[in-house]
């Protein structure tokens, strides 16, 4: 039935307009890094690679692409050791309240960000205040690593259910401590998941502006916070833009370094 | 217990925590969850409940410091103030059109991947509809802004058939939200009729259904939990952005913006509190609705 030659073209023709729509503007953006001109007009008059020698040099943008690694790879690491402690507890052992763990992982990266972003700027605001803690790449890292959890949650979780207890329980066997037993058995079988999970939750934290807008100090500005603050500054466009192509190049490792990782288990959301 | 081939490192002390973590399960268990919980409870939940504790309470008109009393003060006004029914209502009217629309584009494209392509173009395609859900946020709304601007691609493609893009306003906004969540439906329908054998189809048809009765009565109750599984990231991810709407929305405004707005420019926290208890209580009770639709497992 569905196999009608005109069903097969009408899908098929709606698998690429959909692709066509959901490329296009990624082309268009890349294309327009290279636009003479400093307005978006379509085409581009000219093309050239100045805007680009020129972001390359500029001072803001390296501060924030360096205060975006410091926060990535913050978030990342704690978000590893959490997440991967959850997924422990929840796949092998069993206890009250066990299904909610889970739903709790999600919660932050569920709830809209801007509700996880203010609760968690009152909480600093209030706790942290009076120890003499500011807001600044600290809060940024303890708020995307919240929301980062989930990732290498999920990662995990798949492996350790995929993995079985047998490996560990020979090793037991065989006279391996618990210790023993994690390094040389455990741990290599769920490096590929972790890097999968780590590289999953860099991907996010690098890219969060709405947490982020709430957390930072006044002094931090990640790369996304610098292009939302340079977005409505018409002499400042071509450095967005190229900074724009530059993101959207890099946003293929990650899927691509997950992949190849992980083969088929990689859990992306 | 010993055994003689062990590294020297690894007798003593640490041997005997080895052994008592192993006796022990629940004191495993309980170190495992300690520092998460302590983290994602006692942090990140304590903190929410914190958030709307304060919706209850309001400011000092003049001085601006927070008067810690209970008052519904700001909900009445949510409630009854023109300007934040507007507010609301058109949030939610965005986020039901982002829905439908993305739906509406979703549901062929994932029918194609599911069912009608080849394995091997299929694990293609899949990584064709992930790869961009990577892209960063703000950079895919930059996009839509690039395209929407005067002169810009849209009306440059329009242009031969005398019609002008939409500039940047409501209808732009509703255009972005749905580009950016598009992937979050794909997915989860993709999925959902992954798991539907073809050989049902193949029976609806020799039992003399034909095109439409066999989606009617076979494909959609099989679908139908995916794609409500999908309109959660759709409807959920629309209703609480503030950032698209700043980018391409011309001065249109959500709920996302009003809390913004009075955390920032107002320093109003309380209102800001309130505000943003909107979303979640909307999103909690769609999240009920749906729940018997086994949505939920389809996430």
């Amino acid at each position: 039935m569905i196999t009608s030659r005109w069903a097969r073209i009408a899908f098929r023709l709606a698998m690429v307009l959909g692709l066509g729509v959901i490329y296009i503007p990624l082309f268009v953006v890349l294309a327009n890094s290279f636009n003479v001109d400093r307005s978006f007009s379509w085409p581009p008059s000219d093309l050239t690679l100045h805007w680009w020698s020129i972001s390359w040099d500029n001072a803001g943008v390296r501060s924030a692409l360096w205060t975006s690694l410091k926060a990535a790879l913050g978030a990342t690491v704690i978000s590893l050791v959490l997440g991967t402690m959850v997924a422990f507890a929840v796949q092998r052992y069993k206890f009250f309240g066990r299904d909610t763990i889970s739903l709790l992982v999600i919660l932050p990266i569920a709830l809209p960000g801007i509700v996880t972003g203010i609760a968690l700027n009152n909480a600093f605001r209030t706790v942290l205040a009076p120890f003499g803690i500011e807001l600044g790449l600290f809060t940024v890292i303890v708020g995307h690593a919240t929301f980062c959890v989930v990732t290498v949650y999920n990662n995990v979780l798949a492996r350790l259910r995929r993995m079985g207890l047998n490996v560990e329980e020979a090793s037991a066997d065989l006279g391996a401590d618990t210790f023993q037993t994690f390094r040389y058995v455990t741990f290599p079988l769920l490096r590929s998941a972790l890097l999968a999970g780590g590289l999953l939750s860099f991907a996010l934290s690098f890219d969060e502006i709405i947490v982020t807008t709430f957390t930072a100090g006044a002094g931090v500005e990640t790369l996304p916070i610098w292009v939302f603050n340079n977005l409505f500054r018409p002499n400042q466009a071509p450095v967005v833009n190229v900074v724009a192509a530059v993101l959207i190049v890099l946003s293929v490792v990650p899927i691509w370094l997950a992949q190849r990782i992980s083969g088929d288990d990689a859990r992306v959301i | 217990m010993k055994s003689p081939d062990r590294p020297a490192g690894h007798g003593g002390p640490v041997r005997r925590l080895a052994g008592m973590l192993h006796r022990r399960p629940y004191l495993r268990l309980s170190l495992l969850l300690s520092a998460p919980l302590l983290w994602l409870v006692v942090a990140y939940l304590g903190a929410l409940a914190a958030l709307f504790v304060a919706a209850f309470w309001s400011t000092n008109v003049f001085t601006g410091d927070v008067v810690k009393e209970f008052t519904w003060q700001n909900f009445q006004d949510l409630v009854t103030l023109d300007v934040y029914r507007t507010v609301m209502l058109r949030s939610v009217l965005v986020a039901v059109l982002v829905t439908v629309i993305d739906g509406l584009i979703a549901f062929p494209m994932a029918f194609y991947m599911a069912k009608m392509a080849s394995p091997r173009t299929r694990r293609w395609l899949v990584i064709a509809i992930l790869t961009p859900l990577w892209a960063s946020y703000l950079v895919k709304a930059y996009a839509w802004r690039v395209m929407l601007a005067n002169d810009g691609l849209i009306d440059w493609a329009l242009g031969p058939f005398g019609a002008h893009g939409p500039g940047y306003g409501l209808p732009a906004t509703v255009m972005t939200l749905s580009y950016l969540w598009l992937p979050y439906m794909i997915l989860p329908i993709y999925a959902g009729l992954e798991r539907l054998p073809d050989n049902l189809m193949d029976a609806a048809g020799d039992l003399g259904a034909r095109t439409f009765r066999t989606f009617r009565t076979v494909v959609w109750p099989v679908a139908f939990p995916a794609v409500v599984a999908g309109s959660i990231f759709t409807f959920s991810l629309s209703l609480g952005d503030y950032i698209a709407v700043k980018i391409v929305g011309g001065k249109s405004q959500m709920i996302g913006n009003v809390v913004y707005d009075n955390i920032g420019v107002a320093n109003n926290l309380p209102f800001a509190a309130a505000v943003a208890t909107l979303p979640v209580a909307v999103m909690v009770v769609y999240l009920v609705a749906v729940r018997r639709t086994g949505a939920l497992e389809n996430l």
